[in-house]
């Protein structure tokens, strides 16, 4: 399930043994695999047979670059198309001026609909906004009572009617809202099939009768081929403005992203990220196509961690990371910051082979289990610490007493630390793709360049940096510019398009 | 009979003949590489899977290649399908040699738990049984609440704890009543949760272990339910959730849409777990009997 993309490209294409440039015969069973994979993440069928020939045509004629191997090659080109079909992140939201702003959601039946509306509240709210919520949802028993009590939690107005119908409902609620002033109406509308005519109409109708400024469609993660053909419905009916995806914090590969943007064109806004009323995030399309390929989120780890972990400490991470030393001491350092996460057992979640792992601090206590692991490695000595693997059954002993718990104990923190070594490996691995791009000219210029974010980590919101922290940054960025030219320099070879480099 | 009934037959006869036609529509052709592409993507987008559509293909190729198809080629195909599929007793559920016979039902968030419960509660109480639902669902917004009135229109009991309670301790209030009416049948619902939340899976697993400790032989049915609009993670699902509390049935629901569900056929290649029902609509009647039969032809639909 979790065997990365990567991995299985190396098999296929390590056959041929390509030299040189890559041909439509040493890359055939190669791009089988790459969409296999896709097929397997449930992008749809036609939007994979549609990408590639994209990615072939990209793919075949390519220069090989000797640093590099080319499955990773290929992975690039992968990762570069997909991030590209995905399209800019857009999360604005237009608000009216002129009177509240309406927001419509849709969607078919358990797709997070009524959850993502509560969710929606609070990041207004957040923002300085004032929510009304709408139960538009006459149909699912008890409907209106769960807005309500979402409603409750978050101190927000809900606006319902038992014994009514759905468009006299919404068209009741603008004046209420207008009354009560409030300036953004957040209308939650019953699950529907794209296919059931009548309950169809009545959305169109109550678009008709409302106009909601905004139509977002909320799409389930988990997906399968289907997502075309309903996202395809209902952008027919409502011309969608956006688009949610919900439940993408469990192992979905969430390939109906791709599928539901490539054929509606409409954008990805928002992804739910759990059932909590706080796990609403702004779309990021490299998270989803990593996760759709299997690679893990390394932009998402060092995001989440950056809200918590002061910034030099995270910057010194990194870069191991990045050159795969990862040693107990800073595991040590990096579960102590996690505990500062709330829910470490989250983001494990966010690298598939983590989530394999048998790392679970979730439902712990995750303060004592911390203290306990810190505990054991402060019982090592600095050889153990730089090397694990010399802890014989004499030494798991000793730290086992130093610390006050079973030598069982021991032997699994050294494979827990393990597992997190491997995921670090491969992350190196990552940003390793991302030299390629400076070397072959693949990528699109800048934007989209998960390594790129690496490097220049976006601090979270209200966080400033310290100047230290900044030059810290400049420097860092400097040097891999300075590589980036120098590797350039060294292959002074046309880009992708034929012409020669300026 | 409403007009809307006879609209919808209508549709239904229309869907069949379209299908036949469809299928003929391969007949005469050679079976080469280019045919078998064309069923693999016809089984693909009916979310079957790369890896279980593969096999099918396979063998295929075996009896096929070279020739042309032909009806024999149709058969074959479903009926390697539904030998995979068909459940010897599909629609039926195992039932305790004393009272009160045990069912639990999990699955993922928002797949059709409560709903195919409140389906199930009117099948088996129109067979002549009484019914207890036992609402472990204490963490999402109004879940208890929206089972209670399932439980009102299906004409069932229910037990519920208070928001935010322990769903073991409801479990355990449940048996109680149930043992203590001599109820029939006791049917759990439980919070949806992601099979990789494990802190969720043993909670789970507690519930489990408390039907298990009150009752002797519960929970006599574990069903998963399953959304059929869902892709290839629900294979995951499957494994993951059967590993926990050992599920002994499917409940694939939402097939009134276009999805085809057809990643039951990958779930069954990797786990001896039988469709034993599947949902076709909101309201109470719309749980049928899994008819391999039907769902195999509807794939190629
Ligand atoms: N069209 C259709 N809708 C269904 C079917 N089964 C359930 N639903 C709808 O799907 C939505 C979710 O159903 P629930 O029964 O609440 O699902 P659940 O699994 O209990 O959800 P959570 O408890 O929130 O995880 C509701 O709007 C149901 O009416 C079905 O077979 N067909
Ligand atoms: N894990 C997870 N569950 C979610 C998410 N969004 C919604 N849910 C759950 O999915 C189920 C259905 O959600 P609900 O909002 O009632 O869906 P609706 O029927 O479309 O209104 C509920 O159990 C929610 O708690 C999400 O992003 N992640
Ligand atoms: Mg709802
Ligand atoms: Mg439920």
């Amino acid at each position: 399930m979790f065997d990365d993309l990567q991995k299985r490209l190396s098999t296929a294409i390590g056959r041929f043994k390509p030299r040189g440039v890559l041909t439509e015969a040493n890359i055939k069973d190669g791009l089988q695999e790459v969409r296999n994979a896709l097929l397997e993440a449930d992008v749809n069928y036609k939007v994979v047979q549609e990408f590639m020939a994209r990615v072939s045509e990209r793919a075949v004629g390519a220069q090989l670059i000797k640093s590099v191997r080319p499955e990773q090659q290929i992975v690039k080109i992968v990762h570069d198309e997909l991030v590209d079909l995905m399209g800019e992140p857009d999360t604005s939201i237009r608000f009216d001026k002129s009177g509240p702003t309406v927001v419509m959601l849709c969607g078919l039946q358990g797709s997070g609909k009524t959850t993502t509306c509560g969710k929606l509240a609070r990041m207004l709210m957040q923002s300085g906004r004032k929510p009304f919520l709408v139960a538009a949802d006459l149909q699912r028993p008890a409907a209106i009572e769960q807005l309500k009590v979402i409603g409750q939690q978050l101190q927000v107005p809900v606006f319902s009617q038992a014994d009514s119908d759905p468009v006299k409902v919404c068209q009741g609620s603008i004046a209420e809202a207008n009354r009560q002033g409030r300036d953004t109406i957040i209308l939650d509308t019953a699950g529907r099939l794209h296919v059931d005519d009548d309950l169809m109409a009545e959305l169109r109708e109550i678009e008709k009768k409302v106009k909601p400024h905004v139509v977002l469609f909320v799409c389930d993660a988990l997906t399968g081929q289907d997502a075309v053909a309903s996202a395809t419905a209902f952008n027919k009916a409502l011309e969608l403005d956006g688009v949610i995806m919900t439940k993408l914090d469990g192992d979905a590969r969430g390939g109906a992203a791709l599928s539901v943007r490539r054929v509606t064109g409409v954008p990805i806004k928002f992804v739910g990220m759990g059932e909590k009323l706080d796990k609403l995030q702004a779309f990021d399309p490299h998270r989803v196509v990593g996760q759709m390929l299997g690679m893990g989120d390394i932009v998402g780890l060092v995001e989440a961690a950056q809200q918590a972990i002061d910034q030099e400490e995270a910057l010194r991470q990194q870069e191991k990371m990045m050159k795969g030393k990862f040693d107990l001491n800073d595991f040590r350092n990096s579960i102590g910051q996690m505990k500062k996460m709330g829910s470490i057992g989250e983001l494990i979640k966010m690298f598939p082979g983590l989530g394999q792992m048998d790392l679970d601090i979730d439902g712990l206590d995750a303060e004592g289990e911390v203290r306990r692991l810190q505990g054991i490695i402060d019982s090592m000595t600095p050889a153990e610490k730089a090397d694990p693997h010399i802890i014989d059954i004499s030494r798991r002993r000793r730290i086992a007493a130093g610390a006050g718990v079973e030598p069982a104990d021991v032997s699994s923190l050294v494979k827990q630390f393990d597992g997190m070594a491997a995921v670090f490996k491969q992350m190196a691995q990552m940003t390793m793709l991302d030299k390629i791009r400076a070397m072959t000219g693949l990528g699109k210029a800048g934007a989209f360049n998960p390594g790129a974010k690496l490097m220049a980590p976006k601090i979270g919101t209200g966080k400033r940096l310290s100047p230290k922290e900044k030059e810290k940054l400049r420097k860092l960025r400097e040097k891999e510019e300075r590589k980036k030219r120098r590797e350039e320099r060294d292959r002074g070879r046309p880009d992708d398009k034929g012409r020669p480099r300026p | 009979m409403a007009f809307k009934d006879i609209l919808e037959r209508f549709k239904k006869g229309l869907a069949k003949t379209a299908q036949l036609f469809n299928v003929r529509s391969w007949f005469g052709r050679k079976v080469d590489q280019a045919f078998l592409d064309d069923l693999e993507g016809k089984l693909i987008q009916a979310d079957v899977g790369v890896k279980a559509t593969q096999r099918i293909i396979a063998r295929v190729r075996e009896e096929f290649s070279g020739k042309e198809a032909d009806d024999d080629l149709i058969a074959f195909v479903k009926l390697e399908l539904k030998a995979l599929l068909t459940d010897a007793q599909p629609g039926t559920l195992a039932t305790a040699p004393r009272k009160p016979t045990v069912i639990l039902v999990a699955g993922v968030n928002g797949s059709g738990k409560t709903t195919s419960i409140a389906k199930l509660a009117q099948r088996l109480k129109d067979e002549g049984n009484s019914i207890l639902l036992g609402a472990c669902d204490t963490f999402r917004a109004a879940a208890a609440d929206q089972l209670a009135i399932w439980a009102q229109r299906s004409g069932s009991d229910i037990v519920r704890g208070n928001p935010g309670a322990d769903p073991a301790s409801v479990a355990y209030d449940a048996c109680d009543r149930a043992l203590a009416r001599g109820v029939d049948v006791l049917i759990v619902d439980t919070a949806g949760r992601l099979h990789t939340q494990s802190h969720l899976m043993r909670e789970l697993e507690k519930i489990r272990a408390i039907l298990q400790r009150k009752i002797a032989g519960a929970p006599h049915e574990v069903l998963l339910v399953l959304d059929a609009t869902n892709g290839q993670n629900a294979i995951r699902q499957a494994e993951v959730f059967t590993q926990s509390i050992a599920c002994t049935g499917i409940v694939l629901t939402k097939l009134d849409g276009t999805a085809k569900g057809g990643v039951v056929v990958a779930v069954r290649q990797v786990l001896n777990l039988p469709v034993k029902f599947v949902g076709v609509g909101e309201g109470l009647d719309d749980l049928q009997p899994f008819d391999a039969d039907a769902f195999v032809e509807s794939l190629f639909m």
